[in-house]
């Protein structure tokens, strides 16, 4: 299966909407446990991905993926630029041309394996990837419905967070305090899967 | 005689980068090549990858540059801007591990003295021992 520039313009759209729409949710979660700019830094980072959806929307899929990210690396401001950039573009460089649930898995890990990289920092740790690891392992087992599975696993995930404490970002400055708090950063990953998977299941 | 380690200071705040650089010059003069960069792309407290390569350019020294950076974001976009430059250039850039104020001053009296890139750092970082 490959993806129409039709349909990846659907799906950029999508993401980016839910970003800015839920700028101000973001910024609160991480005015909470962060530095308040998480929702104002994504919602920059996918304005400039906007400013460029013909050009990026028209690029084969691997490629598609890699021009998000590096305009979230060169936008966002943040932290979160250089960590879902790195998604994005580690995510495009794996992706196999013929897309099959199978091959979508291994090029998901693998973006999540430069996650950890980039972030030094893994699982349990209160951010990101405490959605996105999750989200491999439903990836990577297949079957039957699988949209919905992943959009259950990410908002489970994402909640999860609240009890944890942060060993990592700017919230770990917080320590115990930043239990009882969604991470920012994983509430972005699971509003970001469940927009793809929306913007999927719809076409 | 080589060039000296320039420097290269990453901060959320335009103003804390450029109120650390301008101690750095006070103390050194013109001997270090230095370059300061703060604030998200187009404003706001931040740090951009764009704006820290240009800084990495105009303090490039054949000795290589120390980058000093203040909060998490900074070093993540300064190792992101890092493994964007040639090779030949990553090689000669270290992140030193140090308070950027206190780091910069540090690091840039020890590039005045003709030090290598690796005894900046290391003055630089001496300062979390204390």
């Amino acid at each position: 299966m490959t993806l129409t520039p039709e349909l990846q313009r659907k799906l950029i759209q999508a993401v980016a909407s839910c970003m800015i729409e839920h700028a101000d949710e973001l910024v609160a979660l991480d005015q909470a446990i962060g530095d308040g700019d998480h929702g104002l830094n994504m919602k920059r980072g996918f304005e400039a991905v906007l400013a460029d959806l013909d050009k990026i929307a028209a690029l084969p899929t691997s490629e598609a993926l890699k021009a998000v990210g590096m305009a979230l690396v060169m936008k966002v401001g943040g932290a979160s630029g250089p960590l879902y950039g790195t998604l994005f573009m580690s995510f495009g460089k794996a992706l196999p041309e013929d897309l099959t649930v199978a091959g979508i898995a291994e090029a998901f890990a693998s973006a999540v394996d430069a996650v950890k990289a980039r972030g030094k920092s893994d699982v349990g740790a209160k951010t990101m990837l405490d959605v996105l690891a999750p989200l491999v392992q439903v990836l990577r087992s297949g079957g039957p419905d699988l949209p919905n599975r992943l959009r259950v696993r990410a908002t489970e995930a994402a909640a999860a967070t609240v009890p944890m404490k942060a060993t990592r970002g700017r919230a770990s400055f917080l320590g115990e305090r930043s239990i009882g708090h969604m991470d920012p950063g994983a509430r972005s990953s699971e509003l970001i899967t469940h927009a793809i998977l929306t913007a999927l299941t719809a076409s | 005689m080589s060039e000296n380690v320039g420097i290269v200071i990453v901060s959320h705040s335009p103003d804390v980068a450029r109120g650390a650089a301008d101690m750095v010059r006070q103390m050194v003069g013109s001997d270090v090549p230095l370059a300061w960069c703060g604030g998200a792309p187009g404003g706001g407290l931040g740090t951009s990858v764009e704006a820290i390569l240009a800084a990495i350019d105009q303090a490039w020294s054949e000795s290589g540059v120390a980058i000093l950076v203040d909060l998490g974001g900074a070093e993540t976009n300064s190792e992101m801007a890092i493994e964007m430059l040639p090779e030949e250039r990553r090689a000669r850039i270290v992140i030193c591990d140090a308070p950027v104020v206190e780091g910069a001053v540090m690091a840039g009296t020890e590039a005045s003295a003709g030090s290598t890139l690796e005894e900046v750092r290391h003055t630089a970082e001496e300062l979390r021992a204390h």
